[in-house]
């Protein structure tokens, strides 16, 4: 397996805080390996996933993407390499779904380019993949929170990049989205992208990532396989709180709060 | 509204050549012989007729679809990058500041037209670039709400600054010169004055016509116009820039016209959708459309002039109100 992302001793601070993010941080994610990242609030995940992404600069420290410094890498290059699909993303105007995940194209023409029929084709067959082609032309304003975040995904598959970073992609989902969106995932990781998310569920993390970040005040607290790190002692140390994995017919249960007092 | 591309660029093309129809019909419209149309066999027979037509009808009419096309255009990229529907393109200190230099002008330095229109381009420069350095500033709130506060303090600062220089003109003289600038008109339009703004207004409009698809990228957030391969600031500024250079080029010669950078956009919007690669071109024929019509009012309906500001205020507020009404029932739809 081959190294996808090479980070070396980052420190991040944001400008005007003068508390530190992220403290030290040395992380090698291989490639084909879906990577969930946990932690509480405020433990440096987005600020991990933006790092990756290129839109923060550690203060110190190296990143690597497939071998090579980020600086080395042009706008438009790094575009074609790395999507994200943030957590959530407000609109102003009332673009089609379409139009929408055009925007997707946007590192493959120059600055005063306009999308050609090809671009437009390949839109269209993201929102096939995600299951809204029916929808091309309704306004995104019009559409429900599962919607547009699979909206965002077919963004990050007209984008055509090898990994797809994603922010809490579960958190406004009610079940059935969630399951329909795991499977999604599920497949597009199969399909050879490289999957990057963070997120607050335990058994998200299970379902869909082969390894398992658990991050703490900036620091790596566990790291390793999914199946193996999350597990009841380090999901209690994490949390503060206690969390109980309960092992059921082959699939795990998160059990935490009232349900463990009863 | 329009979901098909190729019913919009139809409909585009429409637009441009109603254009060049109501271009057309402006040429004859006006007081002279009489108010109302002049017969076109007169330009070959009156040689003060003709002279009208070539001298002022004409720079006048094109200098008109000028600052309808710029305002529109400014209009709505900014309407796009500041990721509101409400923005008009003066409101960064660039209209307050233009009608600060050409009070200046009047009242310290000369109030001969080429003065007062180079002091009102720098000044509308030097209040986005005030409200641009105070908005780096400020340590708190995004970008744009750093330029859209920034941008109100700056306009309150040179219209406070106006009023001082009001009070010092000489009433008889400068004070009427002042109002009538701050009130907009195309009165004194010239080809000199026409061929002085058209290279910046053309490069500016050109320029923000090329990149009309990437501006809609422009109106997510940083985070995520950065993730789909763009420079964010350094692209919204290429921008502002490019859209303050149109404004402040026609107000230099119009003065103030309100409205039309505000409506031209909400308009075009309803027609269009939301999409910049059709909405810029059909605001920006619509504004030249509007603004041609409302100075071919303002020169025809009464002996005296009307400040076209007033009329495009009037007829876009009307307008504006008309589109909220509307829209309450479009959206129960």
């Amino acid at each position: 397996m081959a190294a996808l992302l090479q980070l070396q001793d980052i420190c991040f601070t944001y400008s005007g805080s003068r508390q530190s993010v992220l403290d030290g941080l040395t992380l090698t994610i291989q490639e084909g390996q879906p990577l969930a990242i946990l932690g509480p609030n405020g433990s440096g995940k987005t600020t991990l996933l933006h790092l990756i992404l290129g839109w923060l600069k550690p203060n110190q420290g190296s990143l690597q993407l497939n071998g090579k410094r980020f600086g080395e890498y042009s706008r438009r290059e790094l575009g074609q390499l790395l999507a994200l699909v943030p957590q959530n993303e407000p609109v102003s105007f009332e673009f089609s779904a379409l139009d929408y995940v055009l925007f997707g194209r946007a590192p493959y023409l120059a600055p005063l380019e306009q999308p050609s029929a090809k671009d437009q084709s390949i839109a269209f067959a993201a929102l096939e993949k995600v299951g809204l082609s029916t929808l091309a032309k309704r306004s995104i304003t019009a559409m429900s929170g599962g919607e547009k975040q699979l909206l965002l995904i077919a963004r990050a598959l007209t984008q055509q990049s090898q990994t797809i970073l994603l922010d809490e992609p579960t958190s406004h989902l009610d079940l059935g989205n969630k399951a329909r969106l795991t499977n999604l995932l599920r497949e597009l990781a199969s399909e050879g992208h490289n999957l990057i998310f963070t997120t607050h569920e335990p058994d998200f993390a299970l379902a869909l990532s082969e390894r398992t970040l658990m991050m703490q005040k900036g620091q790596i607290l566990y790291d390793g396989q999914s199946s193996a790190v999350i597990n009841s002692e380090a999901l209690t140390h994490l949390y503060g709180s206690p969390v109980e994995v309960v092992a059921h017919e082959g699939r795990f249960l998160i059990r935490w709060d009232h349900q463990l007092s009863s | 509204m329009i979901t098909h591309s190729r019913t919009a660029k139809v409909v585009i093309v429409s637009l441009g050549v109603l254009l060049l129809i109501v271009v057309g019909l402006s040429v004859f419209i006006g007081r002279y012989p009489q108010p109302g149309f002049m017969n076109p066999a007169l330009l070959k027979t009156d040689t003060l007729a003709y002279r009208l037509v070539t001298n002022l009808r004409l720079p006048r009419i094109f200098t008109a679809v000028l600052l309808g096309m710029a305002l529109s255009a400014a209009g709505t990229v900014l309407q796009v990058i500041f990721a509101n529907p409400l923005v008009e393109p003066g409101f960064l200190g660039v209209s307050q500041g233009a009608a600060f230099g050409a009070a200046f002008s009047i009242i310290y330095i000369s109030s001969a037209l080429w003065s007062v229109q180079l002091a009102a381009f720098i000044f509308a420069f030097l209040g986005m670039g005030f409200s641009y350095f105070v908005a780096r500033r400020v340590r708190f709130g995004g970008w744009v709400l750093r330029l859209i506060m920034a941008g109100i303090a700056i306009s309150a600062l040179f219209s406070s600054g106006v009023g001082i220089l009001k009070l010092v003109a000489d009433p008889l003289s400068q004070l009427p010169d002042i109002t009538f600038w701050m009130l907009g008109g195309l009165w004194s339009i010239t080809w000199q004055k026409l061929l002085s703004i058209l290279p910046m207004v053309g490069v500016g409009l050109v320029l923000l016509m090329l990149m009309r698809w990437r501006l809609n990228l422009l109106s997510l957030n940083d985070q995520s116009s950065f993730s789909l391969g763009l420079f964010p600031s350094r692209e919204r500024l290429l921008i502002l820039v490019a859209a303050v250079m149109v404004t402040a080029a026609v107000i230099s010669v119009a003065g103030i016209v309100g409205w039309i950078g505000l409506i031209m956009p909400q308009i075009a919007r309803r027609i269009f959708g939301a999409d910049t690669r059709y909405v810029l071109p059909g605001a920006t024929l619509l504004g030249g459309i509007f603004a041609l019509l409302c100075d071919d009012l303002a020169r025809t309906l009464f002996p005296g002039e009307l400040p076209l500001g007033i009329l495009t205020s009037l007829i876009g507020a009307i307008v504006f109100l008309f589109l909220l009404a509307r829209g309450q029932q479009g959206t129960r739809a």
